[in-house]
């Protein structure tokens, strides 16, 4: 087939050039899936340890972070990993499929590589195939690694088991690969590209995590739903695979269709026009820096504004079946007795914190692409300090992560207090969801720090956010020691609005926050400037 | 004001094990148009960037506009503009909003002479940076920096995307720039441009400055190539001083000769009874070919190491 000559060349450039960064996805997955279930035997030694917390776990409220909850009743170490471990691992498999394909398709084509590509002897599909070929084989050896490492690590684990478990993994990664390879045709922009990916990747969970919660078939309608409801380790069951396989199938033959109509570098959504004349916004480097940055803004708020509504309006459902729960030694020994819907609350108020810390991450790093992509030298070549460029992008990450909580936090509000009737919710729960800032900017602060320091590493700031994640995440289920939690600048927060509120942790973070920011500024400024 | 716009001497600046620049040498005097030569990787964009204060020298004096390019860099911005040779642009952005952002950063831009400039460069300011081709993205550059109203023009091979067209719209723009008693550095690959454009030239190669001075001076470096018809066949050139690659056919003859031994020769033609003659004047074509010829390889390999700023993905 012609459209597809090359893909083989392509499959194995595309291995050179990601010879670090698929390895490192893959281990670090496997080994941290392996860890846990490793743990378990010592964490929940006796069938009695695990029946109290899977005590813990059978209410509406913890179905948001868990999965539908199959065996709850003889709460094996299978029925464990399958309902505690699967749904965050699914999330982390499928930003890898994602990141990986717009890396490899969009991307390509935005810089203008792809064209390089196509102008050799190579089918206009071939970059598409040989992407999927890279991602889907990397997911599938994923796989195979967790059917024989799981038992491994934890010998009361099923092998078979375990391969349905990695299957569901593999079904969610497939499918995210195929909306990502879709949505890359939609949006000549791979920020763009990766940022509608993204949402549809939370809706989805969203509703996966609704339907569990309300009972309801609504999880059949989420590639998170078809690997939960595999019941790995439980009652296994195939043919929900059969969805994922076949969704990944139509995502990818509509992407194909799209892409043999459009031209290279080219999308759907065509580019319109502009100004001829710059707004008076574009003035100054902050002006620059919120214009280039605004479009990711409003929609991180709208998405934060979207879940906070959602949360907010089920928390009286929550926190009915919370309250006939008396085991609830994890998360209550953290929270402290209290209004259920509040423990509730307080919950989705740290994990949201959690969410708008990508935010953070990605404005924050924001100046270093600018800065790789040769963008600052212009700027830096007119009357402009580098602090005050630098300053700039920051100014947006710092003030963006305020927004953000504020968004969070208006959102529960509003639908918290239509179901209570109370209108001090609205500032009660924003306040809450602002206490959370300080914990944003150490973040802030972490990726200026290797701006101004370490340029080329300030990818790392996402590895220190996916492990501050996974103890957010798996916190609870692994018992991590304490020192874990103090590691984390979201648990250094009080659980409004359950605990009472303390200064100093917000005082301190805040502080560290600075004097990284601080770093940041004036290793920039005793730097050379440095592409790539 | 001193007369002198960049004055740098024993510029060194490594990367790593690869030393970019080694000992570079730049003087350029204020209101001259200056030509920067060299081939890819023998550090021109390094010494701009050094220039410009991106990079930090290592060892040696740099001076531009009477300041300390890294330490004064905001206030001597101000006076001065910059056109990069690898243009790259915010991709949602028009290019007549970048065009207005890089204009007003430098301290303002004159929207009579934007209109102007858009209209010679034949751009169209409404469309967004990511459809523009490499030579529109340059145009973006130009008018940004030639709109402003500065004293000094640093251009990294600007007109590298530009048709012929659009190059002599160019150079209209940097004659009447250079009218006005402002000065440009200059750096091209362009010769015939820089030999239209420049007062002064400095070549430099391996991160040294091997060549600098007026284009007549450099002329006399190099060698004036003659055909000559003649009534009697030629004889002894060979044992002439400055005399290259004769070769003699019948009555017929061509040489090379180093121009200042031009005199000597043209006696010994016309001993032999001239009937015509066509001389070429050096080209800096030829120059450029004579300082780089046979070393072009060796400086083609610490090229890729010489810039890392360069276009590594």
């Amino acid at each position: 087939m012609s459209t597809l000559t090359g893909t083989g060349t392509l499959i194995w450039f595309i291995l050179r050039r990601d010879r670090v960064r698929l390895p490192v996805w893959i281990v670090a997955i496997t080994l941290s899936m392996m860890g846990s279930v490793a743990s378990f035997a010592d964490t929940y030694p006796t069938a009695a340890d695990r029946q109290k917390r899977a005590d813990v776990l059978d209410t509406a409220m913890a179905q948001l972070f868990t999965g539908p909850g199959y065996g709850l009743d003889h709460y094996t170490y299978g029925a464990m990993t399958a309902n505690e471990l699967l749904p965050f691992t699914a999330i982390v498999v499928a930003l890898m499929s994602i990141f990986l394909v717009v890396r490899h398709t969009r991307a390509e084509e935005e810089d203008g590589r792809a064209e390089l590509i196509r102008a050799g002897a190579v089918g206009r599909h071939a970059s598409t195939a040989a992407t999927l070929a890279v991602v889907g084989g990397a997911q599938l050896l994923l796989a195979v690694l967790l059917t024989f490492g799981l038992p491994a690590s934890l010998p009361d684990l099923s092998t078979s088991g375990s391969l349905a478990f990695a299957a569901g993994l593999a079904g969610v990664g497939l499918v995210f690969a195929g909306v990502a390879v879709f949505v890359g045709q939609l949006t000549v922009n791979a920020r763009t590209a990766i940022g509608i990916s993204s949402v549809v990747l939370a809706a989805t969970y969203l509703v996966r995590a609704l339907g569990d919660m309300t009972g309801t078939g609504l999880a059949w309608i989420s590639p998170f739903g078809w690997a939960t409801e595999m019941r790995a380790y439980v009652d296994v069951r195939w043919w929900p695979l059969l969805l994922s396989g076949v969704v990944t199938i139509a995502l990818v033959a509509a992407a194909v269709q799209v892409s043999a109509r459009r031209d290279v570098g080219g999308a759907l959504i065509a580019d319109r026009p502009g100004s001829p004349v710059g707004s008076r916004l574009l003035s100054s480097p902050l002006g620059l820096a919120f214009r280039l940055q605004r479009a990711s803004l409003f929609w991180w708020s709208v998405s934060l504004f979207g879940l906070g509504l959602v949360y907010g309006g089920v928390a009286d459902q929550a926190a009915e079946l919370y309250e006939d729960v008396d085991t609830l030694d994890d998360y209550l020994t953290r929270i402290g007795a209290a209004d259920p819907a509040d423990q509730y609350l307080a919950i989705t108020l740290s994990i949201s914190a959690l969410i708008a810390m990508g935010y953070a991450v990605q404005s924050a790093s924001r100046s270093r692409g600018e800065e790789a992509a040769r963008r600052v030298e212009p700027i830096l070549a007119a009357a402009v300090s580098r602090w005050r460029w630098l300053a700039s992008h920051l100014a947006m990450a710092l003030g963006g992560s305020v927004i953000l909580l504020f968004s969070y936090g208006l959102g529960l509000g509003i639908t918290r207090a239509i179901s209570t009737g109370d209108a001090g919710q609205v500032p009660r729960l924003v306040g809450a969801s602002l206490a959370y800032s300080p914990a944003l900017w150490v973040f802030v602060g972490i990726a200026a720090a290797l701006v101004g320091l370490l340029p080329r590493a300030v990818g790392a700031t996402w590895a220190l956010l996916g492990l501050v994640a996974f103890v957010g995440f798996l916190g609870p289920l692994l018992q991590l020691p304490d020192w874990a939690y103090d590691l984390s600048p979201v648990d250094r927060i009080p659980d409004l609005p359950v605990a009472d509120f303390t200064a100093t942790p917000l005082i301190v973070l805040t502080a560290i926050a600075a004097g990284l920011v601080a770093v940041g500024l004036v290793g920039f400024r005793r730097r050379d400037i440095i592409e790539a | 004001m001193t007369t002198s716009a960049i004055s740098v001497s024993g510029l060194v600046k490594t990367f790593g094990q690869t030393r970019a620049l080694d000992g570079l040498d730049l003087s350029v005097a204020t209101g001259e148009v200056h030509g920067f030569l060299g081939p890819n990787g023998s550090g021109k964009t390094t010494t701009i960037r050094v220039l410009l204060g991106l990079l930090r020298a290592d060892a040696g004096e740099v001076s531009l506009l009477d300041g300390d390019p890294w330490a004064d860099a905001v206030a001597l911005h101000h006076r001065l503009a910059y056109v990069p040779g690898d243009v790259n642009l915010w991709p949602n952005l028009t290019g007549g909003e970048a065009i207005d952002l890089l204009g007003r950063l430098r301290g303002g831009i004159d929207p009579k002479r934007r209109q102007d400039l858009l209209d010679r460069f034949d751009l169209d300011p409404a469309k967004k940076a990511r459809t523009y081709s490499k030579g529109n993205r340059q145009k973006v550059a130009l008018v940004a920096a030639l709109a402003s109203d500065v004293e000094l023009l640093i251009l990294d091979e600007p007109t590298s995307g530009l048709d012929p067209l659009m190059e002599a719209a160019f150079q209209d723009c940097i004659d009447e720039w250079k009218d006005e008693g402002r000065t440009v550095l200059l750096s091209s690959h362009i010769l015939a441009e820089v030999e239209a454009l420049c007062d002064r030239v400095s070549i430099i190669r391996l991160g040294k400055t091997v060549e600098t001075g007026t284009l007549a001076d450099l002329r006399h470096l190099t060698r004036t190539s003659i055909a000559v018809e003649t009534e009697r066949p030629v004889t002894g050139l060979d044992g002439l001083p400055g005399v290259h690659d004769v070769r003699v056919e019948g009555r017929r003859a061509r040489l090379d000769v180093d121009t200042p031994q031009l005199d000597g020769v043209l006696r010994r033609l016309t001993e032999s009874g001239v009937r015509s003659l066509t001389s070429q004047p050096p080209t800096l074509e030829e120059l450029f070919l004579r300082h780089y010829g046979d070393e072009l390889a060796a400086n083609s390999v610490g090229a890729e190491a010489g810039e890392p700023a360069g276009d590594q993905s």
